[in-house]
């Protein structure tokens, strides 16, 4: 009865149809009577003190309802941006946490940093005044480099953060402490070979296609506040705004994120913004909205990456990795984001173990505050730059050693058997088949005809290279209290309610919120699956605390490992108890009922009754157990995870090198997955394509630069490279299936893979191409300039 | 984009008289340009007096002195021309690089022009082919017209109406894109005409110039041998966070020899 | 400053009060509600406001109001006629070439005057011609898909 559309089929997408057509309702979309325009008054300094802020010329402009400021918002009791993370350093004291209002009052820290807002009655209004607002700024030494910030003598961001430290943290997880630095150090002195390596991990911009927007309805007569906003997370939204910084109680709010277009992370956050148009809202009594434009999209979402790590690998003569020691410095920006302070840290160095049996390892992370937009989670979010220091580390280490990249990796690989294998970065992973991916990998990619690949393009006079990345990422977030032992200030379960209605058709309220990911689609497969019924018949919602119980939303690839295990679990639920009902309506024990293709069945008899039948019966109770079971059919289920799940997998890259320009084609990407379970093999697809293509953006184009001095350089498409069209190739994609045996669904998630593994896949493949000429290294991303360089910096013997 | 005046021009002589107006009027064309200046209020004009509607400054015409271009003719018009392409390729060639589908299809070879965008592509075909550039007052050459970044020597009230392309013996447009924008980072375009040749360069300098030592060697042979030994220099190149001036000048040497081949081929 | 446009929009002949200075995204998004063109960029490079303006793609965000005077505009919304959907769009659910939708408005718009001037479009052409269509999810390959798989079905309906 689920038709066609269960588990496993790559049905075409429900929600497809008003995106198509045009009918996508996002918030800049939504328009209510009576709504003014908000403009924000920014910094164009990198770091000022802001010693007066004048607004009687921008109030007398033509259409403006106010000016409001952050000491007005002070005055309201408004609470400063919150930090979702505890971070603790290595002597024991907490990160530094400055508080970070959403309009600055004494200091700016970054260009871009809201200082004021302007509400007019259209947006142009609201900009022409906003140009009219006159902040006296008395502008101070600024530094935008996280090395540089830690430097003798740097400007000093925050006065309770010396040399600009925010925490200086060691990983010391269970599985190592307290001896992991001295053990580690141990295989180093008795290594046979040893790599280093020092890398940075380029800043990226995460450019979600729908810049953020807002729109705030305060309404003064029931005091109710509805927020529609771009978020992948509107409880989370919901729990800060009544928390942390506009404090209303819950029921007075309701956060709607309507259709998203796309987030990466960049849409998690409870920005100043969206906590602005609210105030405002219920200060003004007006509906306010604001809507980003892209310019301003790169100055005030938060970015990602920003590392500059070194990373050692120690090896003994038979070419087993004994020991690791990864130092990385991580650019948290001027003020901390929510989880800025989680990213680099328990996000990162747990997942520093890669694939391999390495035993020893120490992770030392600074994060360091910098006069420039914070950064927070991008997709991958911490395990992209593990997996390239791990990564890029291991290629080097194969070139030392003079052994095939693949070979290196095999001899290493944490093998099936040792499955849950318990790594010395404190994660246990749960399954996989690493040789499997692999060989799956080589097999796509045609390894073994390399070289006669290479005299092809060497005959067309270009430099052909190939580069593998082998990765493992911690998706599913989190055991909560596990979690919470790390640092994490909420829980991270999810939650599904199953609303089964009279008739039998199914609504499913879900916490977990589809920006792209195609939940829709996916959840109503698991529906239509379990209970038996056409796909059709399954409505999924979400993005509305005002119908969905609870949530924590879409990040960190939670959604089905987590979202999905929820609704899995209430439809446990609405089985266990259309069971009891069929039980009754067949006069039979609920033991003897089995239920199968949406048919409860007294097992081993013909007698039976549909699903439709069992619905309806809970509705319409004449004839039903009612003293010991109450009527209707909706079940609710919070699932917190035992544990992560961790996706693995192989990816292969081969591109070649025009040496006169320095210009990188890509020529064969092939990627083997292991996602355990998979519900829509198209969708898992088409969002390992998307992660790969932000992956290959960041090592060849991507670039969030500043100056020395914070001002940002690529403030624009005109500067910042997205990839576009004919910057890809096709994507060979296949995957292998080793189930997590943590969530009952077997499913791992693949959102950020692609993201994850395509950064040392395809800049081991540019030094591949270019290791003949004498280039040793090179950073991301490998643009035709910094190719060129390379080249000629090799060729002058530098 | 701050307000302002638009105003659909009937002719010619109609939109020189409101030009000359006063009112801090500008021209539009493609608008491929002016209205993202205008929306980062890079400029804030009081009216937009509109070409588009002015018959005589679009089409394309091949006569015995060239291939002459009206003013309003958009990009995609160039690029599709089929007698361009069996006239002049490196024309609708070139015209095919700019932008992207939709900025070609409204995006015109006069604005671009007057523009003078230091990594627009049009500028270094119409200085590389020698184009004379006929505006309502009078003619001016290539050579003359643009005089700096963004600048050129049109005058106030001056109106592009058509562009004369002289036909090469030979010619081709090379260009490496800029990877975010796609203008060029640096472009070049060779043309070997019976008195000579000639060498312009757009993206790597404040304004589309010519390279006379290239032009000397092609003169001697049209080869990309006779280039051997030659590079550009890096004095004065645009800087920024996608090309040095060093890279820039590395490029032109290469762009060059690449043009030089696409003209023999 | 306020001055009538009159043009015909998916069909119909509509006119609007509009100022010098508004754009052909805003009159359609904010009077007409036709909010399947979207604005996500300011830069005139990411392609999620294309529509047709006299049967060719442009960038609705670069083009004033008043520009489209006497022209016939098509957006999205007039795309699918009589509910049925366009091939390209069809072939657009069938092959999951969009993820969160909000660049897929244009994309499709694009690709459609792709095929009317390129019927058998190459994987290289589509891919060149997609240079002004930003898309963050789907990493283009599916996208790409799509386009040649409508080309065919255009094909094999015309023929």
């Amino acid at each position: 009865m689920s038709g066609d559309m269960g588990i496993g089929v790559s049905a075409p997408r429900t929600e497809d149809r008003r995106f198509i057509t045009g009918r996508g309702r996002y918030v800049d979309d939504i328009n209510l009577r009576t709504q003014q325009y908000a403009w924000f008054v920014r910094s164009p300094h990198p770091h000022a003190e802001v010693r007066g802020l004048d607004a009687a010329d921008a109030l007398k402009m033509p259409g403006v309802t106010a000016v409001l400021t952050g000491a007005d918002m002070q005055a309201d009791d408004i609470g400063s941006l919150p930090v979702a993370w505890g971070i603790t350093s290595r002597d024991g004291s907490p990160a530094v946490e400055p508080a970070y209002p959403a309009l600055a009052t004494d200091r700016v820290r970054y260009v871009g940093n809201p200082v004021a807002v302007v509400v007019a009655e259209t947006r142009t209004q609201a900009r022409d005044a906003a140009e009219m607002v006159n902040v006296d700024y008395e502008e101070l030494e600024s530094v935008s480099s996280a090395t540089a910030a830690m430097e003798e003598g740097a400007p000093l961001i925050h006065e309770g953060a010396p040399g600009n430290t925010c925490f200086d943290w060691e990983w010391l997880p269970a599985a190592m402490a307290p001896d992991a630095r001295s053990n580690t150090d141990k295989a180093f002195d008795e290594a046979a070979h040893v790599v280093s390596l020092e890398l940075v991990n380029n800043r990226l911009v995460p450019n979600a296609m729908e810049p953020r927007a807002s729109l705030a309805d305060f309404n003064p007569a029931t005091g109710q506040l509805t927020l529609y906003t771009t978020s992948q997370n509107p409880h989370v939204n919901r729990l800060l705004l009544c928390t942390a910084t506009l404090k209303m109680p819950e029921h007075k709010v309701r956060v709607v994120a309507p259709d998203v277009g796309g987030g990466f992370g960049s849409k998690i956050y409870h920005y100043a913004e969206e906590l602005t148009v609210c105030w405002a809202s219920r200060r003004l009594g007006v509906p306010v909205k604001w809507t980003a434009e892209r310019s301003e999209s790169f100055l005030a979402d938060a970015q990602g990456r920003d590392h500059v790590t070194r990373v050692e690998l120690a090896l003994d003569a038979e070419a087993h990795f004994t020991g690791m020691r990864v130092d990385t410095v991580a650019n948290l920006g001027g003020w901390l984001s929510a989880f800025g302070p989680a990213i680099p840290t328990v996000f990162y160095a747990p997942l520093l173990a890669g694939v391999y049996r390495t035993p020893n390892i120490y992770v030392t992370v600074k994060g360091v505050f910098t006069n420039t937009t914070p950064t927070d989670a991008y997709r991958g979010a911490g395990r992209p730059e593990a997996c390239y220091a791990v990564e890029r580390a291991v290629d080097e280490a194969a070139v030392q050693i003079g052994m095939d990249p693949a070979e290196l990796r095999r001899r290493n690989f944490i093998q099936p058997d040792e499955f849950p294998y318990q790594s010395p970065v404190g994660q246990l992973y749960d399954s996989g088949d690493f040789e499997g991916c692999l060989n799956l990998a080589r097999e796509l990619n045609a390894y073994e005809r390399f070289d006669e690949r290479r005299r092809q393009s060497q005959a067309r006079g270009k430099l052909r290279g190939r580069g593998m990345c082998f990765y493992i990422e911690a998706c599913g977030a989190a055991p909560s209290q596990a979690a919470g032992q790390l640092g994490a200030r909420a829980g991270l379960y999810e939650v599904a309610t199953v609303r089964v209605h009279p008739s039998g058709s199914v609504q499913v309220l879900t916490g977990s919120h589809s920006h792209g990911q195609s939940h829709e689609t996916t959840f109503a497969q698991i529906v239509a699956e379990r209970l038996g019924i056409d796909f059709g018949n399954v409505e999924i919602v979400h993005g509305d605390t005002g119908e969905i119980p609870f949530g924590m939303g879409t990040y960190g690839s939670r959604s089905l490992a987590v979202g999905g295990t929820a609704l899995y679990k209430a439809l446990d639920k609405v089985e266990e108890k259309g069971r009891k009902i069929a039980a009754h309506l067949l006069e039979a024990e609920a033991a003897d009922i089995e239920f199968t293709d949406g048919q409860f069945r007294v097992a081993g008899t013909d007698r039976a009754v549909s699903f439709g039948d069992v619905a309806l019966a809970a509705y319409v109770p004449h004839n039903y157990p009612l003293q010991e079971l109450e009527p209707g059919l909706e079940e609710t289920a919070f699932f917190d995870p035992e544990n992560f799940t961790f996706p693995s997998g192989c990816y292969i890259c081969e591109v070649e090198v025009d040496q006169n320009t320095g210009q990188v084609e890509l020529c064969d990407f092939v990627a083997a997955d292991d996602f355990g379970n998979i519900i829509n093999p198209m969708v898992v697809e088409g969002q390992v394509h998307g992660g790969l293509a932000q992956g290959i953006g960041q090592a060849l184009l991507e670039h969030c630069l500043y100056t020395p001095e914070g001002q940002l350089l690529s403030g624009s498409y005109m500067d910042y490279c997205m990839p576009r069209a004919d910057d890809l190739p096709n994507f060979v994609v296949a995957t292998r299936c080793t189930p997590t045996p943590f969530n009952p669904l077997g499913v791992k998630g693949c959102g950020e893979a692609g993201a994850i593994g395509a950064p040392p896949a395809v800049i081991n493949a540019v030094l591949g191409a270019l290791r003949p000429l004498g280039v040793r290294h090179i950073d991301m991303p490998a643009t035709p300039q910094a190719v060129w360089q390379a080249i000629e910096a090799a060729r002058s013997g530098e | 984009m701050r307000e302002f005046n638009y105003y659909r021009a009937g002719s010619v002589r109609d939109a020189a008289k409101r030009l000359g107006a006063g009112g801090n009027a500008m021209l539009l064309a493609g608008g491929m340009t002016l209205l993202p200046a205008l929306k980062m209020r890079l400029n804030e004009p009081g009216e937009l007096i509109d070409l588009a509607g002015i018959d005589e400054l679009s089409g394309i015409k091949l006569t015995r002195k060239g291939a002459h271009i009206g003013a309003t003719t958009t990009h995609a018009e160039v690029a599709g021309n089929v007698e361009l392409r069996a006239a002049v390729p490196v024309l609708p060639h070139a015209a095919d690089a700019i932008g992207d589908p939709q900025v070609r299809n409204r995006g015109t070879l006069g604005g671009s022009l007057a523009n003078n965008d230091p990594a627009a592509d049009y500028p270094a075909v119409a200085l590389g082919l020698g184009a004379t550039i006929f505006t309502n007052k009078r003619k001016i050459s290539a050579d003359d017209f643009f005089t700096g970044m963004f600048e050129t020597a049109l005058g106030r009230g001056e109106i592009i109406t058509q562009v004369l392309f002289p036909i090469p013996q030979r010619a081709g447009y090379a260009k490496f894109p800029n990877p975010a924008t796609r203008y060029a980072l640096v472009g070049v375009c060779v043309a070997q005409f019976k008195t000579g040749v000639r060498v312009a360069v757009t993206g790597a300098g404040a304004s589309v110039y010519r390279l006379t030592d290239f032009e000397d060697a092609l003169d001697s042979e049209f080869s990309e041998v006779a280039l051997d030994g030659l590079t550009a220099s890096s004095a004065n190149l645009n800087d920024d966070m996608h090309a040095g001036a060093e890279y820039r000048a590395h490029l032109v040497g290469v762009m060059a020899r690449r043009a030089v081949t696409m003209a023999l081929d | 400053m306020d001055a009538t446009v009159s043009f015909t929009l998916n069909g119909k002949n509509v006119s609007a009060e509009t100022t010098g200075a508004t754009l052909l995204v805003d009159l359609l998004r904010n009077h007409f509600g036709l909010t399947g063109a979207h604005v996500g960029c300011d830069t005139s490079q990411c392609g999620a406001c294309v529509i047709h303006v006299d049967g060719v793609s442009v960038k609705s965000c670069t083009m004033l109001a008043a520009q489209a005077d006497g022209c016939t505009v098509e957006t999205i919304e007039g795309l699918a006629a009589n509910g049925e959907l366009h091939p390209v769009q069809q072939a657009f659910h069938e092959h999951h070439a969009l993820q969160c939708g909000f660049c897929t408005p244009g994309m499709i718009m694009s690709a459609v005057d792709l095929l009317r001037r390129n019927p058998r479009p190459s994987e290289v052409e589509v891919r060149d011609w997609l240079e002004g269509n930003m898309c963050r999810c789907t990493g283009y390959h599916n996208i790409v898909k799509a386009v040649r798989a409508a080309a065919v079905a255009m094909g094999e309906e015309a023929s």
